[in-house]
């Protein structure tokens, strides 16, 4: 038997392979640790995260690059979005350190598992096949998973992790129903070859779709529906392609027309399934990003989880899954976006109506910050949503910069929060100017820039998706998403009031490690600084979809 | 004569699949299970896919059916209470019943408009096992590594999640039970003597 040729092209995944070894390793030597030295293994942890960064951005992609038979792509997006991921992580793993080590839960297999959920994302974030997308999705939630579920005595912890392994399962089996329909349908895995099939159903349905309003208007007149085979050859391809054969051929009316019928018929049932695998793929994807209404599990997961992990999974694999929803309706289903456009207008406007309404009512704030995620997605989906390159590089910024204050809010939770004591209550922030103003103020940043206040990234966050949407002629929906931004900062400036006109009730002094507090503060700053130079960031993510 | 092995392993196949509904005795439903098992693996066989069939016994047989055994056997069910509520439950039991059997005459009816498939006798002319193999480790290789990644996490969940490192397990420590004294384990001590009574 001929082993077909291959192409591998290995060099374009060095920094995945790299960053598995080191899992490996790394897994290997921590079981080999005596007790006192297991400090080692975060720093190793660390050490290779700063390795993969290095190496993606030495192997930084000038233009698409397909590897491993066509199943791993390399382009600029994937390689900015991946630095993004590693460089989130490791500020996630330098905030947890030490709020794991007080609740006795700082072992080893966190960081593995964290690092194996980093490849996973990397592996969602390269993938060009729908092979790879639901395997790298699969790795990056059985980390996840376990990572919740490994704060053994914490009932809430346990409970969140087994909602979230139950539902994430279910969006799982969704998202795979809805890839099996597509490949009936192309009966390819591959997203670019999907792409050309999918954007030849839609151009043979368009044309049916014609042709079936002509044959209703004229029942009797030869000319017009040989002159309809006429017109159509032009584009000619597919189901197309036959019917004006058919057309062409055949004079008599009836004969043409019940010729053609079946051919119509099937490109009919063809486009109709592939609109349900698009429905299903969008719930799958809709699910990890947490958009309503599937994002049930978002509060429960995030308010039960040690905040240590629900800064993990608020920050980095939401960026993953940004990713997909790229992969997935922009590389594949490119030639559906007239449908999925609608269905992520309406997810988006359900997303920034539930998420920011609820998170008034919240007085936890983990479980605060949770809706806060949810009306963040309905946001990002907008730039999505126009269907252009400018609109995508929007919602890349947007979800970059939400990711960068997820990490800044949870990370101040962190901070806050000492043994025995988890600071997740809104008035656990109660005075915090009075008990260290530095710290208070780097909340006050963080805070302003969810809220989308300017002169923080937030604000031009929420601006670039905003005008891209304008620019689609969608004003109507620019203006819904603008009133409930507003109605969101209400919740975000509430907590500015606590910190700053409210007595403190709790005057423990707030310590942290000097690492912990250098990265906390430099996080904080760069919203700062990146919302008074926003263009730099900017100009990477339009770089990154080639816009220039 | 494939056609009188067919119909052998086809006949055991819906004897033992009937059995496994009919019989009492739950370690015996299981046992015919097990006995399908192996006639619609050596059914798979004789359609020369063997590697559905190797696979069908080691991970059926070999591994989930023996599981089952060792928790039915654990289980040590009451035979003679299952025997109960049959008439209670028959009007429920008989409608789920109409329903699939309505959904079968639906699904068979539907079956011969389909074109009949293709592709199934293109691949006798290699092994199948050996076809499998040729795109799983060439073609695949990167889903198959990706797959095996994913395993090595779930054996890394299952070990986090249920070691707990303080176990009440007990260790010996020879050195220091060699280097013993009298005075460590025995305390004298002086008590005044008691009358009896």
């Amino acid at each position: 038997m001929e082993i077909a040729t291959l192409n591998l092209n290995m060099l374009g995944l060095l920094p995945e392979i790299v960053l598995l070894t080191m899992a490996c390793l790394i897994l290997v030597i921590d079981a080999y640790l005596p007790k006192h030295q297991r400090y080692l293994t975060y720093q190793l942890t660390q050490g290779t995260l700063i390795g993969t960064a290095l190496l993606i951005f030495a192997s930084f992609p000038e233009q698409r690059v397909l590897a491993m038979n066509d199943m791993f792509i390399s382009d600029p997006m994937g390689a900015v979005l991946k630095l993004f991921i590693v460089l989130m992580v490791f500020f996630a793993f330098i905030y947890s350190r030490e709020y794991l080590r007080d609740r006795n839960i700082l072992k080893g297999e966190y960081f593995v598992l964290g690092l194996f959920a980093v490849l996973g994302m990397m592996i969602m974030v390269s993938a060009h096949s729908l092979l790879t997308v639901y395997l790298g999705l699969e790795l990056l939630s059985l980390s996840l998973y376990t990572m919740i579920a490994m704060h053994h005595k914490s009932q809430t912890a346990s409970e969140a992790a087994m909602k979230y392994f139950v539902l994430g399962a279910i969006a799982s089996g969704m998202l795979l129903y809805g890839m099996s329909m597509l490949y009936g349908v192309t009966g390819t895995l591959d997203l670019t070859r999907l792409a050309q099939t999918i954007n030849q159903i839609a151009n043979d349905h368009t044309v049916s779709v014609a042709i079936l309003e002509k044959i209703s208007e004229i029942k009797n007149d030869n000319i017009a529906v040989i002159a309809i085979g006429q017109q159509i050859t032009e584009n000619a391809g597919g189901a197309t392609a036959a019917i004006a054969q058919i057309l062409s051929e055949n004079t008599d009316n009836t004969a043409a027309i019940a010729a053609i019928k079946p051919i119509i018929d099937q490109t009919m049932q063809s486009y109709t399934i592939l609109l349900f695998g698009l429905v299903f793929v969008i719930i799958g994807v809709a699910f990890k990003l947490g958009a309503v209404p599937f994002h049930v599990w978002i509060p429960d997961v995030y308010q039960g989880a040690p905040t240590a992990v629900t800064l993990f999974i608020a920050s980095a694999p939401k960026i993953a899954a940004f990713a997909m929803l790229m992969r997935l309706l922009v590389d594949g289903l490119q030639g559906l976006q007239v449908d999925w456009q609608n269905i992520l207008i309406l997810l988006s406007i359900l997303s920034m109506a539930t998420g920011n309404i609820i998170a008034i009512a919240q007085t936890n704030i983990k479980r605060m910050l949770a809706y806060s995620t949810i009306a963040h997605v309905g946001y990002l989906m907008l730039g999505v949503l126009t269907g252009t390159q400018e609109g995508y590089a929007a919602s890349m910024f947007y979800v970059v910069v939400y990711a960068l204050m997820t990490l800044g809010a949870f990370g101040m939770i962190i901070l806050l929060s000492r043994a025995g004591f988890e600071a997740d209550q809104l008035d656990d922030f109660k005075g915090l100017n009075e008990r260290n103003s530095w710290y208070a103020a780097l909340m006050l940043i963080v805070m302003l820039s969810m809220a989308g206040m300017p002169p923080m990234i937030g604000f031009w966050a929420k601006w670039s998706v905003l005008a891209q949407v304008i620019d689609a002629g969608f004003i109507w929906l620019a203006i819904v998403a603008v009133m409930f931004a507003i109605i969101g900062a209400f919740y975000y400036l509430r907590i500015i009031k606590l910190m700053y006109f409210e007595k403190a009730e709790d005057k423990t002094p707030i310590e942290a490690n000097i690492d912990m507090r250098i990265a906390l503060s430099a996080n904080a700053l760069i919203i700062l600084l990146l919302g008074i130079m926003p263009q730099t960031l900017m100009v990477v993510c339009l770089g990154a979809l080639g816009v220039s | 004569m494939i056609k009188i092995t067919f119909y052998l392993f086809a006949l055991i196949l819906i004897f033992a699949a009937s059995r496994v509904i009919t019989v009492k005795n739950p370690v015996h439903a299981a046992l015919f299970l097990v006995l399908a098992f192996f006639s619609s693996a050596a059914i798979w066989l004789l359609l020369q896919a063997e590697f559905l069939a190797i696979a069908l016994i080691l991970v059926y047989v070999g591994a989930v059916m023996v599981l089952f055994l060792f928790v039915l056997m654990m289980l040590d069910i009451n035979v003679n209470s299952l025997r109960e509520g049959f008439v209670r439950h028959f009007p429920i039991a008989a409608f789920v019943g109409a329903v699939i059997l309505l959904e079968i005459i639906l699904v068979i009816g539907a079956w011969h408009k389909l074109p009949t498939p293709e592709a199934a006798t293109a691949l006798a002319a290699v092994p199948n096992t050996q076809a499998l193999g040729m795109v799983l480790y060439t073609e695949y290789v990167y889903p198959f590594e990706i797959a095996a990644a994913i395993l090595l996490v779930a054996m890394i969940a299952a070990i986090a999640l249920t070691m707990r490192p303080h176990t009440r397990a007990k260790y010996q420590k020879p050195e220091e039970q060699v280097s013993v004294r009298r005075e460590d384990r025995i305390k004298i001590v002086k008590m005044p003597s008691e009358t009896k009574d």
